[in-house]
């Protein structure tokens, strides 16, 4: 199938300062937490752990001693009470962020997330805010398995009134949180415990990445590559990969995934007629079922379509090395079904594995 | 004060009266759960309660709203799907709210409600206000997990908070005794640290004077209280009529609660006059409400798509000009 090129489109990129200083994803989230905190009095930070040593990776170090224990405490292990005061706060015009260390632990908390915090707003007529903000983590290797490893932000798009966003670059998690801070309705921010360990160029001052803005993050004329979360990282590495092999994938990174950019994405498979959707989650009526279906609803009769869908295989996650390393989507699995869409046939391929495009990975033991 | 808590009294019995009179028609477009016969829990609490103080409620929440001030015209438009609703139409009677008089939300999940009570205490004692907070809930919602950590965690913070558990024994169809393995609200309050008392819900004097003296102390910082208060649900769970040839309660043990009706015993502790010029005001102000929701109208199908997120609404607020 021949790759149309229509007009060439400009790659949109948030602003960015000509000094740039290089921070971790863990710094700048933490960065964005102390801005925004010394910012506006009214944002308080908890959780399971805030406050201890490890101060959750580090993601939230030092803002106990600067802003007391009523701003910043750790809490009981209470997740629907403590995801309910948290709505109380915001009802009564705090801005919360409510820490969880695994996206797992979410599961304790729904009746408040999408019965209350998602619903006020409508079934109280426009009468109150919830700003509220979730941080919520998702694990993966070295053995995190069945309930330390879920990627369920899927479910949280499915209800309206709630924001989910997944930043995958230190960038956007600075500039994410504070915008979901300052936002007046929940918002789901979902880390990737990977991408914690990447470090990329974050501006001093403080900044907003606002809802319903995706970003091309590399731009090709093949295929369309979303990524989703850390898999944006697997998807910039399986670019590498496919184009070592005379395939241009253009790469795109949603951000927000509610409210979705499909504009971004539906305009690039206009242009490339094949999307691979990669999520770190499954992919039965989850963001990357949802993204599919957007871009064929909006292009079915406008062109001829070649849609793909990866993520979590459909079961459980399991420990063991060899089991869990086939649990996921890799750069050089994406590569290959990428490179089967294109050529529209099974190429058989999986290329060999490259030094420089590696992965980082928990090292264990703990 | 006979007089301001029959005045209350009688109005959330006159109006939910009307609105089960009413319920009949169908012009009622939201499922009511009446508070008849428990009117005198939230009368007594509210009555001992500042204009600037904060409750949450649950979907029996008709008398708490009104107790705490609601709007009584927004409420019945509310129940009529009516865009003068407290809500527009879009909440219905298990969501009133009036955050101008401090009635903070109803939820329709049992339980859910205590623990944003909780957060909203929270929010008032880190900016050093005395403003309290009551959060109502029954005798089901102690079952919920929510309740018990909500409870650890107000000890914990010491938050200003009053707990009211409306004991009416039944959840739905189900007695207390069927449901709790130790049928005791308040020993288990107790044991999570705060200072718990069961409390008559006829006596509405002594549910007021016992709320103004505790709440004077967690005003001054006491932190944390627990009333269990018994009452008795007199109709349905849910809709305007009794429930009684079901067989799940015997009409005998509705009785005495009858008998010890606080609404019938204040009227008779006031002069005649006096009680005859507080019921004529009422109904005419029910009758009143009732015809505002008749004559609003319904919500513009716009309104479907706005109050989702805080943008919609401010886009259809520009729209609207």
């Amino acid at each position: 199938m021949p790759s149309p090129r229509l007009k060439d489109k400009a790659v949109e990129r948030a602003p960015r300062p000509a000094v740039e200083r290089t921070l971790s994803f863990v710094d700048a989230v933490r960065e964005a937490a102390d801005l925004e905190m010394a910012r506006d009095p009214n944002v308080v930070v908890f959780g399971l752990d805030v406050d201890d040593p490890k101060a959750i990776q580090g993601t939230t170090r030092g803002l106990l001693e600067k802003y007391g224990p009523e701003r910043v405490f750790g809490t009981p292990l209470s997740e629907d009470a403590m995801t309910g005061a948290a709505i109380g706060m915001a009802l009564a015009g705090l801005r919360p962020i409510h820490v969880h260390i695994r996206m797992d632990f979410l599961l304790l908390a729904m009746n408040q997330l999408l019965n209350v915090a998602a619903k006020s707003r409508y079934m109280y007529g426009g009468r109150v805010n919830v700003p509220l903000v979730v941080r919520a983590m998702i694990g993966k290797s070295w053995g995190q398995g069945a309930q330390h490893s879920q990627g369920l932000h899927g479910m949280f798009m499915n209800v309206p009134g709630i924001k989910v966003v997944a930043p995958a670059t230190p960038y956007d998690a600075k500039g994410c949180l504070a915008a979901a801070v300052r936002d007046d309705d929940p918002v789901l921010y979902v880390e990737h415990r990977l991408l914690h360990f990447q470090k990329g160029p974050v501006p001093e001052a403080a900044y907003t990445v606002l809802p319903g803005k995706a970003r091309i993050t590399r731009p090709g004329d093949d295929l369309t590559l979303v990524g989703i979360s850390y898999m944006q990282t697997e998807c910039l590495r399986a670019a590498k990969y496919l184009e070592a092999v005379g395939v241009s994938a253009e790469v795109i990174d949603p951000i927000w995934l509610s409210p979705l950019d499909i504009d971004t994405i539906a305009e690039s498979v206009e242009r490339t007629g094949r999307l691979v959707v990669v999520d770190t989650a499954w992919t039965n009526c989850g963001a990357a079922a949802e993204i599919v279906a957007q871009v064929a609803e909006r292009l079915q009769g406008v062109r001829d379509l070649r849609l793909k869908r990866m993520g979590f295989a459909p079961t459980t996650c399991p420990t063991t090395p060899p089991l869990e390393d086939l649990f996921y989507p890799n750069a050089r699995t994406v590569a290959a079904a990428a490179r089967d869409l294109v050529e529209d046939r099974p190429c058989g391929w999986l290329p060999a594995e490259r030094a420089d495009l590696q992965g980082v990975a928990f090292k264990g033991p703990f | 004060m006979n007089a301001r808590l029959y005045r209350a009294l009688y109005r959330v019995r006159r109006l939910e009266e009307e609105v089960a009179r009413v319920y009949a028609t169908d012009k009622i477009k939201s499922p009511v759960h009446l508070s008849i016969g428990q009117e005198a829990v939230s009368v007594g609490v509210c009555d001992a309660l500042r204009p600037s103080d904060v409750v949450f409620g649950t979907y029996r929440g008709h008398a708490l709203y009104l107790a705490k001030g609601g709007d009584l015209n927004a409420m019945v438009a509310e129940l009529y799907g009516k865009a003068t609703g407290c809500t527009k139409g879009k909440g219905g009677s298990m969501h009133l709210i009036d955050p101008e008089a401090g009635v903070m939300g109803m939820s329709a999940v049992v339980g859910t409600t205590i623990a944003n009570a909780a957060g909203y205490a929270y929010a008032f004692k880190a900016r050093r206000s005395d403003a309290v907070v009551a959060s109502f809930f029954g005798d089901g919602a102690s079952e919920e997990g929510v309740f018990a950590e909500t409870l650890n965690f107000a000890v914990l913070k010491q938050l200003p908070v009053l707990f009211v558990c409306e004991n009416n024994g039944y959840a739905i169809h189900t007695p207390q005794a069927r449901r709790q393995g130790k049928a005791d609200i308040r020993g288990r309050a107790e044991a999570y640290g705060l200072p718990a008392e069961r409390l008559d819900g006829n006596d509405v004097v002594g549910l007021r004077q016992r709320t103004a003296e505790v709440v004077a102390g967690i005003r001054a910082g006491d932190g944390p209280h627990f009333f269990e208060v018994t009452t008795y649900r007199w109709r349905e769970h849910v809709g305007p009529g009794g429930d009684y040839q079901l067989g799940y309660r015997p009409l005998a043990e509705c009785e005495p609660w009858v008998a010890a009706d606080p609404v019938r015993k204040l009227a008779a502790a006031l002069p005649a006059a006096e009680r005859e010029d507080i019921e004529a005001e009422i109904d005419r102000e029910v009758a009143a409400a009732f015809a505002f929701a008749e004559d609003s109208p319904y919500p513009d199908a716009a309104e479907l798509m706005t109050d989702i997120y805080k943008e919609d609404a401010d886009a259809f607020a520009a729209a609207q000009g």
